[in-house]
Order: structure tokens, then C-alpha cells, then sequence
């Protein structure tokens, strides 16, 4: 049996085509994904090329045709004519990259912090757990908070908006990576006082080839269903950061910069500018909420 | 007991001692505290003079020394470079919003958050429970933001019932500015204290059904109505009382989350608070207001999670048993 004929035929295909919840998220995540990856080929205008707008297009109304150009928009326009369709796509574009950077980020710095507390123990162990412990006592969207504006702090100001994707990255991920820690570490106590560490032990292994060759793969699980649930967690922090005037420059918006662009126009009575970011964002952070439950669920050997 | 007080209150004053680090180094090489203080007219003689004064000539563990000195017995966390003010002034001025902010907030979590799961743990399969249930589940996964924004949405473009931004008018008393006292400023409270407190409250009222469910299974709650109690008393004076303990616990330790997340919250309503006084100190990178937040935040954080942990130390007398090793 090849890879995919095996993978069809597992139990995780299985529970996975009798989940409706998981199928209906999958599909949503898979929709919002492919369209922000792939947003030119979706959009007519680039938002953010300013030859590409027409003022006059500014403020048109959803699904209704433009009092002066005739030009109709699914969800609207904004104040400089930008198809509001168009700057959720590419805003999404960045939510995304800034998400997914930023757990990976997590996953790898948590991951191997974890692992070499779990397996070397004592002091290294002590040093770990502690930093760990004394860091989940604050919330992690203020320890985000703080780590931009130190960033901010030690950048010159003229390069501050080309670096504020990379300090978002980076705040995000350092407020995140005790999760991943915290299980690999239980995983590898768990893992290392088994046979087959012994015996990958004997045969003359060294510690960094046990870690990364034997033991990683067996705690891969429960780290999976960590990377999603927090790729939700860092897409919100991401948006509350941008909303917050924080995050994305201007130039950049990302979903959460659309927002509070859009909370601008609220009492004018331009309510499309926010209400079809703001949907767009929780329908992603939601589905991919909902996925990491199903997954926690399915990986969960407990619940077989 | 007495020793694992002191390990404890050792592990956290270390703790604050280096977030005070943190916040010096701030300070001390983000920007230049003599170029902040000098215009551009100035001598070397004048560049000399300052550094004495501010005492940058000297080693930077004696540097350090002297800052913990000037916070802990002048609290004197500097002037803020963006409005030329102490900071500690303008701490203390928008320190009355933050806190009343915070504890009308509370207050509407544990009141509704206790009520809801009262009557949700009593009436388990009830139409109205499953309804509080499921929008519980909603106003988790909604960020506090868009709550806000909701709200804002609903109850000032739409309806023009409440403000929705700022504190309304307010009341000095004795240099604490209230908000209680004037019907605007009762009802700038209401939207700003309902986001900041959705969350908690979500978060108490299903701790408390969950344990009060657990509670009416026990024994003691049979025996209570098997010796002819009303319905009344076993719920309310023998039920609710025994699922308070991890309530107190979970709600002390809520409080510093409270505060943090009021930096949203007073963002979304324009609330004159330290919240924003922070964000705005991010954008302008205005260092000292920045550290001066991250030292008063840490030492709220520190205290509160001190003060759990030494009632659970008390309260549990397995913790005792071990030497208080597993001290959380």
C-alpha cells in the first residue's frame, strides 16, 4: 500500500468524513486560505497600488452600482475607492503570513526549549520550567505588547514600518512558545525512560540524535493540535495588536488594520468598511478554533 | 510554612528585580536621556554636566542601584519624554479610570457569572440554560474588540442610548477622579465595563456550574435533602457555599487579567485610562511611560499570583505535606 492509498483507508480519514464540523471548517479555512494566497488572480484591483483606484469609486455601497462610475462592488468600497472584497484578500494575506510565521516561530523555539528540559532534566529543567511559569502569569497579548514596543524602542525610527512584520512575528511567537514547551517536555520525560531510548542509548547514539531522531516524532501529536489551536490564538493577537495601532504599518494592513480603519466610518453610517473584515476574521479564526478541537479529539488516543 | 514564605517572596521580589533590569536597560540605551533632556544648543561642558547629574558616569550595577533606590523610595520613575511631565503625575491622574473601570467590570462578571451558573447548574435542561450556554460560547470565541465595537454599534450609532467614547463628566475628590457620581459618567461606564467583563464572566459562570453540578451529586447534598430542607436552603446555603473556594481563587487571579485587558477595552472607548496611556506610549515610544507600566503591571501580576499561592498553601494541607514543592 503506497502513502495515500494508507492514509485514506486510517482512522483519521475516517473520523474526519464523519465530522461535519471538521469538514465545514476544513472547507472554510481552505476557501480563506486559497484566496488570500492566490488574491490576484481573484481580484481585479490591487488595493494597494494607487494607479489601480478611482476616487470616485469612494464610499460605493455593497452590491449597489456607483453614482457616478456605475461600478458595483460585492462588499462596498472605502473611502479611496478600494474594493473592500479586494483589501480583505490581501489583508488576509498578511494575518495569515504573520499567524503562520509567528507559531512556527513558537513551535520551534517551544519544541526545543521542551525537549532539552524533558531529556537533560535538573538545573536546565529548572531554568526552563521557571521562565516558563513566570511568563504564563501574564497575559499573552500583554507580554506581545511589551516586546513590540521594546522592538519598537531599539529600531531607528526610519526603518520602523519595513521591520514591524518581523516584531510582530517575534512578539507573537516569544508569547507563545510555553504551550509547546510545557507538552514536549511531559512527552519526553514520558518517552525517555522507554526501551527503545535505552536502546538507541546503548547502541551509541548521541543525546542530540535521540532527541531530534527518536524521540521528537513520538510527541508530533500533541504538538500539531498545539500549532493549530494557537495559529487561532496568533491570528486574533495579530488583529488586536493592528487593531490596537500596534501591529501591521499602514501600508501593510492586515485584517485588524481594516478594522480599525473601519471603526472610523461606523458613525458615518458606512458600516460595510467594518462589518465584512471583522466577519472575515472570525470566520477564519473560528474554523480554525473548531479544527483544533476536532483534532485535539481525534489524535486523542484516550477517545478511540 | 515559614520557609516556603520565604521562597516564595524570594522567587518573586527576583522576578521584580529583573523586570526592573528590563525596564532600566530601557531607559538607559534605548535613546539617549542627555540628548532627550538637551536641546540642540549645547556644550560639552553642558553634556558633562548632565551625566553627572543624572549620575550616567558611574558604573552601571551602581546606575541600577540608584534607579531602584529612586523608584521604591521617591517613586521616581522619571519624566515622560513626549509630554515633559513626572510620570508618576500622570500615572496617578489616569490611575482612577483604569480602576474603576476595572472594578465595575469585575463586579458585573462575578455577579452575573455566579447568577447565570447558579441558575444554569439548577435548571440543567431549561430552554433559557441551553440559550445562556451557547451565546456564552460565542461571546468567548468573539475578540474583545469586536465586542466592543458591537456595542458600540448597537447601543450609540444605532439606538443612542450610551456615549461611546471617554469617561463623561467627573468629580474630583481629594485628586481621585470619579465617575460615579454624575449620570454621564454612570453611563460611560456601562458599555466599557460590559466588554472588558464578558469574558470573566463566561469564564465564572461556567467554573460555577460546573462545580455547583459537581456539588449536588455529593452525599452531604442528599442527607440536606432527605432531612426535609427546602430547595432554597440546600442550593443556596449548602450548594453555592462549598463552590465559592476555586470561584475566589480563579476571580483573584482573573483581576490582574482585569487590568491588562483593559488596554483594549480603553482603546476601543477612548477611556482616559493607563491602558492607553500605554498604547499611546508604544506609538510615540515614549520609554519612560513604558517602563514605568511594565514595573507596575509586574509587581500587580507578581503580588496577586504570591498572595494565591500562599492562601492555597494554607488552605491545602497536601502542599504542606511536601514541602510545599509543587507551590502552584
Amino acid at each position: 500500500m503506497n502513502a495515500l492509498s494508507r492514509f485514506i483507508a486510517s482512522d483519521f480519514t475516517y473520523k474526519f468524513v464523519r465530522s461535519p464540523v471538521a469538514m465545514i471548517a476544513s472547507l472554510v479555512v481552505f476557501i480563506l486560505v486559497g484566496g488570500a494566497i492566490f488574491a490576484p488572480l481573484f481580484t481585479s484591483q490591487n488595493p494597494f497600488d494607487p494607479a489601480s483606484l478611482n476616487l470616485m469609486n469612494g464610499f460605493s455601497h455593497p452590491m449597489e452600482p456607483n453614482q457616478f462610475t456605475g461600478e458595483s462592488f460585492i462588499f462596498g468600497t472605502d473611502d479611496q475607492g478600494r474594493d473592500v472584497y479586494a483589501t480583505i484578500l490581501y489583508g488576509m494575506r498578511i494575518s495569515l503570513f504573520v499567524g503562520f510565521s509567528a507559531v512556527m516561530f513558537a513551535m520551534v523555539l517551544g519544541v526545543t526549549l521542551g525537549l532539552i528540559a524533558g531529556y537533560t532534566g535538573g538545573r536546565t529543567d529548572t531554568i526552563i520550567m521557571r521562565i516558563a511559569d513566570i511568563q504564563l502569569t501574564f497575559p499573552a497579548i500583554l507580554v506581545a505588547l511589551l516586546i513590540f514596543g521594546i522592538a519598537k524602542g531599539i529600531t531607528p525610527p526610519g526603518r520602523r514600518d519595513e521591520v514591524a512584520i518581523w516584531v510582530l512575528i517575534i512578539a507573537i511567537g516569544l508569547s507563545e512558545w510555553v504551550n509547546f514547551a510545557r507538552v514536549v517536555r511531559g512527552a519526553t520525560m514520558v518517552e525517555k525512560s522507554k526501551e527503545y531510548v535505552d536502546a538507541a542509548r546503548l547502541i551509541g547514539r548521541s543525546p542530540f540524535t535521540i532527541m531530534l531522531r527518536h524521540i521528537l516524532p513520538n510527541t508530533l501529536s500533541p504538538v500539531l493540535v498545539i500549532a493549530t489551536i494557537s495559529l487561532a490564538l496568533a491570528i486574533i493577537a495579530e488583529a488586536t495588536l493592528s487593531f490596537l495601532g500596534v501591529g501591521a504599518p499602514p501600508t501593510q494592513p492586515s485584517l485588524g488594520t481594516l478594522i480599525r480603519i473601519g471603526q472610523g466610518f461606523l458613525f458615518s453610517g458606512e458600516w460595510w468598511i467594518l462589518f465584512f473584515p471583522a466577519t472575515a476574521l472570525l470566520a477564519l479564526a473560528l474554523s480554525v478554533n473548531l479544527l483544533g478541537d476536532w483534532l485535539r479529539d481525534a489524535l486523542n488516543p484516550k477517545l478511540k | 510554612m515559614l520557609a516556603f514564605t520565604i521562597r516564595r517572596v524570594s522567587q518573586s521580589l527576583v522576578v521584580l528585580l529583573i523586570v526592573g533590569l528590563v525596564a532600566f536597560s530601557l531607559f538607559r540605551f534605548v535613546g539617549d536621556p542627555v540628548e532627550n533632556l538637551l536641546g540642540q544648543e549645547r556644550t560639552v561642558a553642558d553634556i558633562e554636566r548632565v551625566r553627572t547629574q543624572l549620575g550616567l558616569d558611574q558604573s552601571f550595577p551602581v546606575q541600577y542601584l540608584n534607579f531602584l533606590k529612586g523608584v521604591v523610595t521617591e517613586g521616581n520613575f522619571g519624566v515622560s519624554y513626549r509630554q515633559g511631565r513626572p510620570v508618576a503625575d500622570i500615572i496617578a491622574e489616569r490611575a482612577p479610570a483604569t480602576l474603576e473601570l476595572a472594578f465595575v467590570s469585575a463586579l458585573f462578571a462575578i455577579v452575573l457569572g455566579i447568577g447565570f451558573g447558579v441558575y444554569t447548574a439548577i435548571n440543567r435542561d431549561g430552554w433559557i440554560s441551553n440559550v445562556i450556554m451557547t451565546s456564552s460560547l460565542v461571546g468567548v470565541s468573539l475578540p474583545t474588540f469586536l465586542i466592543g465595537i458591537l456595542l458600540i454599534y448597537l447601543f450609540a450609532v444605532e439606538l443612542g442610548w450610551l456615549p461611546s467614547f471617554g469617561r463623561g463628566e467627573t468629580v474630583m475628590i481629594g485628586g481621585w477622579s470619579t465617575g460615579f457620581l454624575t449620570t454621564s459618567g454612570l453611563k460611560a461606564l456601562i458599555l466599557p465595563a460590559i466588554t472588558l467583563g464578558l469574558y470573566q464572566m463566561t469564564l465564572i459562570m461556567r467554573l460555577v456550574r460546573s462545580e455547583m453540578l459537581e456539588v449536588l451529586r455529593s452525599d452531604y447534598i442528599k442527607f440536606a435533602r432527605a432531612r426535609g430542607l427546602s430547595q432554597k436552603a440546600v442550593h443556596y446555603r449548602h450548594a453555592l457555599k462549598n463552590t465559592l473556594v476555586p470561584v475566589i481563587t480563579i476571580t483573584g487571579l482573573q483581576l490582574g487579567a482585569i487590568i491588562a485587558f483593559a488596554i483594549i477595552t480603553e482603546t476601543v472607548f477612548q477611556w482616559p485610562g493607563v491602558g492607553l496611556l500605554f498604547i499611546n506610549a508604544i506609538q510615540f515610544v515614549d520609554i519612560p511611560v513604558m517602563a514605568t507600566y511594565l514595573m507596575l503591571i509586574s509587581v500587580l501580576f507578581v503580588s496577586i499570583n504570591l498572595i494565591v499561592d500562599l492562601l492555597y498553601y494554607m488552605i491545602d494541607p497536601r502542599l504542606k505535606a511536601d514541602g510545599g514543592a509543587a507551590g502552584h
